[in-house]
Parts: structure tokens; C-alpha cells; sequence
């Protein structure tokens, strides 16, 4: 008897436990209801969730820059707006989502590298951003990249923004490595770390959170191409991805866009039209 | 496996920092789970609360969260700076954090084995007119920790796997998971061998400590 | 019986009374600095203030401080309990849910065949148990995400033909790790039923399946109970490492509420109490379930030093049982 009951219990959980799996993921940071599959093709899509400004999860999806840029890309490419899916893309796994074909592209400020060539295709770039970085409102002392020698400067895991500034430029600052952009400015705020630096476009929406406390240096350096990451052998795609961008700056969207996601800040975007690549 | 192979320093640099954590860690535990087990048995009630609230509160916080909160919070709270380099401060808070979360599970061993000895033991001990302290020093600690050298070795194999946690919660220790997971992202080696690879470094890592401390159970066991 | 604390010391008399209440006025007065600590850390007015340390300015809320109202606000409002909390917490108890149940029948499938009279059963089991309990979960999640890029360079199955979903990676990582330590508790369980039990289920013809699976097992499984629920409780927590890798759960919604509204600090505070909830009163179900075997006068297993259940049946143990040979604590 007792074998049978504890069986039963068993058997109970486990139909709960798939019914459960069955519904999936549960969408964080969507209040609203997500009924509206749309049928038909989808098109998924991996942008940042933790980037204001660029791609930051707002209560109901994502928002920002990269956000739009990619909802232009997907029209062109036959995908409305409700048959696009969005999955967060960290800087970690990046690469693995498009090798594993878990998105079909990529658009999370992910610049375009040789090293990055050999593993995915890239299109683009839609964008050119700049490295720069963040200190305290009241620290006057960091102007550039070379006032760095001797603090501690921030960066995220995974990132390569860093490791420009000491290896490259062989400044000699401290790295403190942080999961992500929020946990870095949370030690700039109560000083653990001197200065934050990454491309100005994910500074700037962060400065822009919270302009009393942070300011940027507006000393940008480097140039980091933003690049549509496609699985690698998607030629095709990749050109259809580089004509919906030359149209997308050719109707003024881009700047619209970047005055949508900066016109509140004091952040010079980039306004001219990015050189695209030819797709390997 | 020969790619794994040639980044061989790589592994053995990981590993030398997962191994420095979980030592000092442990003996930090060790002390501070003592020193919470006396509280939680002691005649001050106060104390008796505040001992049972840490480990409960602790233990049942993930222990990310907990490396999150020292990381983040804790350091810069105290603004307190624990070494000269940054790489050196984010590992005395990994150990900070860790100490922190595993003398709870070292509290809670300590407790159960002091819950092993026969209630006569004591009895006798104060009718012998032995203080409280003496009582925790002489008659019960000696023989609880006799009990609980297999539990406790679990303790610390626990600990040891889980320094891979001080690698990501906004601390960034340069510890061996790190290490593979850098690797694996790198393509520097493919990565079954790498897993395997770094999955031995730790079984050599735990395997002999489980089979010690089994070993060193039976010989301390009490008969009773 | 065991000990209760009261044993350890005598009823206090007058002097033992005056020294507890010195000891009690002491630690409230630790505790007290301890805490003011704390308070003026985080209201950043510890180190750097400009005015004195007793003044009121210095203990006033700081507004560019951690307990500046704006900073505890986003809490006050549905949406974040809407669009970020409950999710959250839905994945987490998704995974945890999911996981626990595919453990416990990992454990049962390895934690018998550990028994099994064929050597070719009971080595390979030994083996994955041991495997899978001697390395770090971290390392099974990131290596169970990196699983299509094996099996396209060991299998040359291209990639792209199946995928590795944060869900699956951290259910199988939380699968693979608690459920080899739930096959140990399976088999103290089993081991621990006494013998005559089996020989008297021999004696009447039964199978040895039969024996397993009619006597064995449920008694096995009912006197493990509270350890079951404390290794659950394990898992439930290490499902928060599905944050590294952008796994939707509790806490990494609350990385992402915290990255919205700036507020690392007291997201990080809240959500320890979502969990520390949550798992007191799993602990609580354990330290229910062993009274409830204590009352029955069954022996209940040792528990975990995971677990919150105290040990209250020592007595009851086989007297040639060695405490250590039962499963130790297990923790996340």
C-alpha cells in the first residue's frame, strides 16, 4: 500500500514538474500578456537586457537603441514587430547563441573583431562607437585614458574594453572585474573603483540614470564597430541585413533612434554614416 | 587534449587559487562555526537568538548572493581596504563571504554531533560541579567533533567546489572554473577535454579529502 | 534523548543570573555598533562624513546613501512585483520544481543500483555518483550550455541541430549534482531499513524487486524524508547560479530591477529575503517531517547538516551505525 502511495507522489510530482517546464520561461521584466504569437515565422533576436539606453529590460520589453535598430533590420527583412522574440544575449554567450543557432542574430553592442570573424559573420556596422570612460561627478583628476595609471578601473566579464587600456595602451591600472555595466557603477559609486570603461554609447545611458553622480570624460578613443552577429556562412543574410542598414541612415531612422535613446544626455552621437564591410 | 595540455598553467594557476580559498576559508569557518555552536548552546539567551538567526538568515540565502553582498556592498560599507592589489581584495572578501556562509553549515554539524552525546555525559559532568564553559571544553566539544569528522569533511569538500561561485558574483577571483569557462570562450581547446580536464583537477581535489576524512571518522569514531 | 542546551548548565542562581544579564547588556551593546556600522556604511556617512560622528546630520538618511527612500521606492509599486519579482520567482521555482523531481529519480535509479548484486550495474553507478558530487555544479551548467559546441567537436554534428536553453542547462546542472547526493541518501536510507525486514520479505517469496520496491524503499524513503527536503532546499538555492548565465530567475531579475532603477543594494536585500522565506519554510516541512517520524518511533536518518532539522532521535540509531557513514551535509 504504502509502495503505491509513494509512487502516486512520485508520479504527481513529475507531471507537475513537466506541466510546469511546459510553460516554459517565464518573461521577466513583461508585466503585459504575451498571447499575440503572431503565427507564422519568428524571427528571434538577441539584444542586451542590462544596457540603458541601448537595450534595457523596461517592465515590458526591451527598449532602447539596439532595440530599434534591430526591429528596423527585421521589417526589412519580412519580420512585423510582434514576430520578433526577444532573448537576452549577455556578453558571455554571444557567440555560443549564434553558433548553437539558439538566435538568428545578434544586435548587443557587439563589435565587430577578427577574432569574432573567425567563429560568426557579422553585418554591418550600424554603428561606431567610441571607448571612453566614466568617473565620479566630483573627480576632475581623470581626463583620459593615460590618468588612469595607478587607480582601479571596472570593467565587465567578458569584456575586451579593459584590456585596451592596459595592454594596448599599457597603462598600468588595476582591473576589478564585475558580472556586469549596473555592478560596476554600484563600486564607482561608493568608490571602489576609480573609473568605468566601455564604448560611450553604454556609458552615456548609464550617466544618463544618474547625471549628479557620474560624468564622462568625453575623451573618446578607439573605434568599436557594431556589427549584426549572424551565424557563420549566412552571406546571403548578411547582405540583406547591410541594405536594410544603408536604408535605415539613408531615412534618417538611425538618427532618429540615437535622439530617441541620448537626445536627453549631454552625448554626442555619432551622427555620420557607418563604412559598411563587405560580407565574408 | 594535447591544446588543454600546453595551457597547462593556466590550470595550475586556476586551481592554486581555488585551493588557497578554500584553506583559509576553511579555517575561518572552522573557528567562527565554533564560535556560533557555543553561542547557540550557551546560557545567554540573547546570544543563543542571535547565533540561531545568523545561521538560519545565512544558510538560507544563496551563497551568490551572499559573495554579491560583500563584493558590492560590505566593502565599500566598511571602507575597509583588506590588501594593496585588487586582485587580492576581491579574494580576502571571496574568503570573507565564504567563511561567512560555511561556518553556518559547520554550526549546524557541530550542533548535531553535540546532539550524539548521551545526556549522562553531561549530567556528570556538572554534578562534578563543572562550569558551563568547562563543561563545552572538557566533555562535550572533544567528543562532538569526534562525531562530526565526516559530516564535517563533507563540509569542506562542499566548500571546495563551491570557491567556483567567488569567480562570478561581482568578484571575478581568477579561480579554476574561471579559468575553464575563459577557455572554453576562447576556443584555446575544445572543450570536452577541457571539462574533463579541470572536472579531474577537482575530483583530485575532493576524492582524496572525502576518503581522509572517512578514514579519520572511523578511527576518532566514539563506541558507545 | 538528547541533549537539550538547558543540560549543558545548571539552573542559574543569583550570580549566574547577574553575569548572564552582563553578558546579555554586552552583546546588546556589540550588537548595537555592529548595526550602527552597518546603518552608517551603506548610508555612506561612515568614512567619508563631514560632519561629527554624533551629530544628527550624520545619522539622517543620506540621500545619495543605500536607505534613501528613492532607493527602496521601485518596491512599493506593482510593476516591479508584476514584471519582475513573480517571474522570477516563477523560473526559479520552475527549475527548482523540474529539477528536484528528475534528482529524486537520479538518485533512486543510481542510489539502488549502487546496491545491485551485478557488479556491471553497481561499479558505473558508483562511478557517475562519485563524479558528479566530487565537481562543481558551476562547472556542469557552463559545461551543459557548451554542449552543441562538443557534440559538433567530438560527433561533427553540425551546430545549430538541437539547442541548450538556460533552463536546461541549470535543471540539468541542479539534476546531475543533487541527485548524485540524493543517491547517497537513497542507499544510507536503504541500508539503514533493518535486515530482518528483508529476510522476512525473502522468507515469504518475495522477488528481490519486489523486496526493493514493496519493503525496502518506502521505509527507506520515510525515514529519509527530512533529508530529502533539506538536499531540496540545497537545490533551491543553487538555482540562483542560473544568473551567470542569464537564466531568468529570482536573482537575476532582480540584477536586471536593480540595473533599471540603480539600485544594487537594496534589490540584493530583498531578494535574501524572498529566498531566506522561502527556505526557512521548506526547512520548517523537514523539522515537521522528522517530529512526525520521532512520533511514529521511527528512527529518522541523520539529517544533513544541510538541513535545519536537529537531530532529535540519536537514541533511536542502530548502535553499530556510524554516524559517518551516513551522507554528510551537502551545500550549494
Amino acid at each position: 500500500m504504502r509502495a503505491r502511495r509513494i509512487n502516486t507522489v512520485l508520479g504527481g510530482a513529475a507531471v507537475l514538474a513537466l506541466a510546469l517546464t511546459a510553460c516554459g520561461t517565464a518573461e521577466v521584466g513583461d508585466s503585459g500578456g504575451d498571447g499575440d504569437e503572431g503565427g507564422g515565422d519568428t524571427i528571434t533576436i538577441g539584444v542586451k537586457y542590462d544596457q540603458p539606453g541601448l537595450g534595457l529590460d523596461e517592465g515590458g520589453s526591451p527598449v532602447g537603441f539596439d532595440v530599434d535598430v534591430a526591429t528596423f533590420i527585421a521589417e526589412e527583412l519580412g519580420y512585423s514587430a510582434d514576430q520578433i522574440e526577444w532573448t537576452e544575449a549577455a556578453s558571455a554567450n554571444r557567440e555560443s547563441f549564434l553558433q548553437q543557432g539558439t538566435v538568428d542574430m545578434i544586435i548587443a553592442t557587439y563589435s565587430i573583431t577578427d577574432e569574432r570573424r573567425q567563429v560568426v559573420d557579422f553585418g554591418g556596422p550600424y554603428y561606431v562607437a567610441q571607448q571612453d570612460i566614466l568617473t565620479q561627478a566630483d573627480d576632475s583628476d581623470i581626463t583620459g585614458p593615460e590618468d588612469l595609471d595607478g587607480r582601479v578601473l571596472c570593467s565587465a566579464s567578458g569584456s575586451r574594453s579593459a584590456h585596451n587600456i592596459t595592454d594596448d595602451m599599457e597603462i598600468d591600472a588595476e582591473l576589478r572585474e564585475a558580472g556586469n555595466y549596473s555592478e560596476c557603477l554600484e563600486l564607482l559609486g561608493n568608490g571602489t573603483v576609480d573609473a568605468v570603461t566601455t564604448d560611450n554609447t553604454i556609458l552615456a545611458g548609464f550617466a544618463a540614470q544618474n547625471p549628479d553622480e557620474f560624468r564622462m570624460v568625453n575623451n573618446p578613443f578607439g573605434e568599436e564597430k557594431y556589427g549584426v552577429g549572424l551565424p557563420a556562412g549566412s552571406t546571403e543574410r548578411c547582405e540583406e541585413v547591410n541594405a536594410a542598414i544603408t536604408k535605415m541612415w539613408e531615412e534618417g531612422a538611425a538618427t532618429e533612434y540615437l535622439e530617441d535613446a541620448f537626445g536627453t544626455t549631454d552625448f554626442a552621437y555619432e551622427e555620420e554614416v557607418p563604412e559598411l564591410e563587405a560580407c565574408a | 587534449m594535447e591544446a588543454f595540455l600546453s595551457n597547462i598553467d593556466r590550470v595550475v594557476d586556476g586551481f592554486s587559487w581555488t585551493v588557497r580559498l578554500t584553506l583559509l576559508s576553511a579555517f575561518f569557518s572552522f573557528i567562527l562555526g565554533i564560535l556560533l555552536t557555543a553561542m547557540r548552546v550557551s546560557p545567554v539567551p540573547l546570544l543563543r537568538g542571535l547565533s540561531t538567526a545568523y545561521v538560519e538568515g545565512i544558510r538560507s540565502t544563496p551563497l551568490t548572493l551572499v559573495l554579491l553582498f560583500c563584493g558590492l556592498g560590505l566593502n565599500s560599507a566598511l571602507g575597509v581596504s583588506l590588501a594593496d592589489s585588487v586582485a587580492m581584495d576581491v579574494f580576502w572578501w571571496a574568503v570573507i563571504g565564504l567563511s561567512a556562509y560555511t561556518s553556518c553549515f559547520v554550526s549546524e554539524t557541530l550542533r548535531s554531533g553535540i546532539n550524539t552525546i548521551p545526556l549522562g555525559q553531561v549530567e556528570a559532568a556538572r554534578s562534578l560541579g563543572l562550569t558551563f564553559t568547562q563543561n563545552l571544553r572538557m566533555i562535550v566539544v572533544p567528543q562532538a567533533l569526534r562525531t562530526v569528522v565526516g559530516p564535517l569533511g563533507s563540509v569542506l569538500i562542499a566548500l571546495t567546489k563551491n570557491t567556483t561561485v567567488a569567480s562570478v558574483a561581482g568578484l571575478g577571483v581568477q579561480e579554476a572554473s574561471r579559468e575553464m569557462k575563459l577557455m572554453f570562450d576562447q576556443g584555446i581547446a575544445p572543450v570536452l577535454p577541457t571539462f574533463v580536464g579541470f572536472a579531474i583537477g577537482f575530483l583530485i581535489l575532493t576524492l582524496p579529502m572525502g576518503y581522509f576524512f572517512g578514514w579519520l571518522a572511523k578511527r576518532v569514531a566514539v563506541v558507545r | 534523548m538528547s541533549i537539550q542546551t538547558s543540560v549543558l548548565f545548571d539552573v542559574p542562581g543569583p550570580r549566574a543570573r547577574k553575569r548572564n544579564i552582563l553578558y546579555t547588556v554586552l552583546t546588546v551593546f556589540l550588537a548595537l555598533i555592529g548595526l550602527s556600522i552597518l546603518y552608517l556604511g551603506f548610508n555612506r556617512t561612515l568614512s567619508d562624513r563631514e560632519s561629527s560622528l554624533f551629530s544628527a546630520e550624520t545619522w539622517a538618511v543620506n540621500p545619495a546613501g543605500q536607505w534613501a527612500a528613492d532607493m527602496w521606492a521601485p518596491f512599493l509599486r506593482a510593476d516591479t512585483w508584476t514584471g519582475y519579482v513573480i517571474p522570477g520567482l516563477q523560473n526559479t521555482l520552475t527549475a527548482a520544481l523540474t529539477a528536484s523531481v528528475l534528482a529524486i529519480v537520479f538518485g533512486l535509479v543510481f542510489g539502488i543500483g549502487r546496491l545491485s548484486k551485478h557488479w556491471w550495474i553497481r561499479v558505473p553507478s558508483g562511478a557517475i555518483v562519485e563524479f558528479f558530487r566530487g565537481i562543481p555544479l558551476l562547472m556542469l551548467i557552463f559545461f551543459t550550455m557548451a554542449l552543441p559546441i562538443v557534440a559538433w567537436q567530438v560527433f561533427d554534428v553540425p551546430t545549430g541541430t538541437f539547442q541548450v536553453t538556460a533552463l536546461a542547462a541549470v535543471v540539468t546542472g541542479l539534476t546531475l549534482y543533487n541527485g548524485s547526493v540524493l543517491a547517497e541518501v537513497f542507499r544510507a536510507g536503504i541500508l539503514a531499513v533493518p535486515k530482518g525486514q528483508s529476510e522476512a520479505a525473502e522468507s515469504i517469496g518475495m522477488s528481490r524487486t519486489q523486496t526493493m520496491w514493496t519493503i525496502l524503499i518506502p521505509q527507506a524513503v520515510t525515514s529519509m524524508m527530512p533529508a530529502i527536503v533539506a538536499q531540496l532546499v540545497v537545490l533551491l538555492k543553487d538555482s540562483a547560479l542560473g544568473y551567470i548565465i542569464a537564466f531568468p530567475e529570482l536573482l537575476r531579475s532582480f540584477t536586471l530591477l536593480a540595473t533599471r532603477e540603480s539600485n544594487v543594494i537594496p534589490a540584493a536585500i530583498i531578494c535574501a529575503l524572498i529566498y531566506i522565506v522561502i527556505n526557512l519554510t521548506l526547512s520548517r516541512v523537514a523539522i515537521w517531517l522528522e517530529r512526525r517520524n520521532a512520533r511514529r518511533g521511527k528512527p529518522s536518518a541523520t539529517p544533513t547538516a544541510a538541513g535545519g532539522a536537529p537531530s532529535e532521535v540519536n537514541g533511536a540509531r542502530g548502535s553499530d551505525e556510524k554516524p559517518t557513514e551516513e551522507p554528510g551535509p551537502h551545500k550549494g
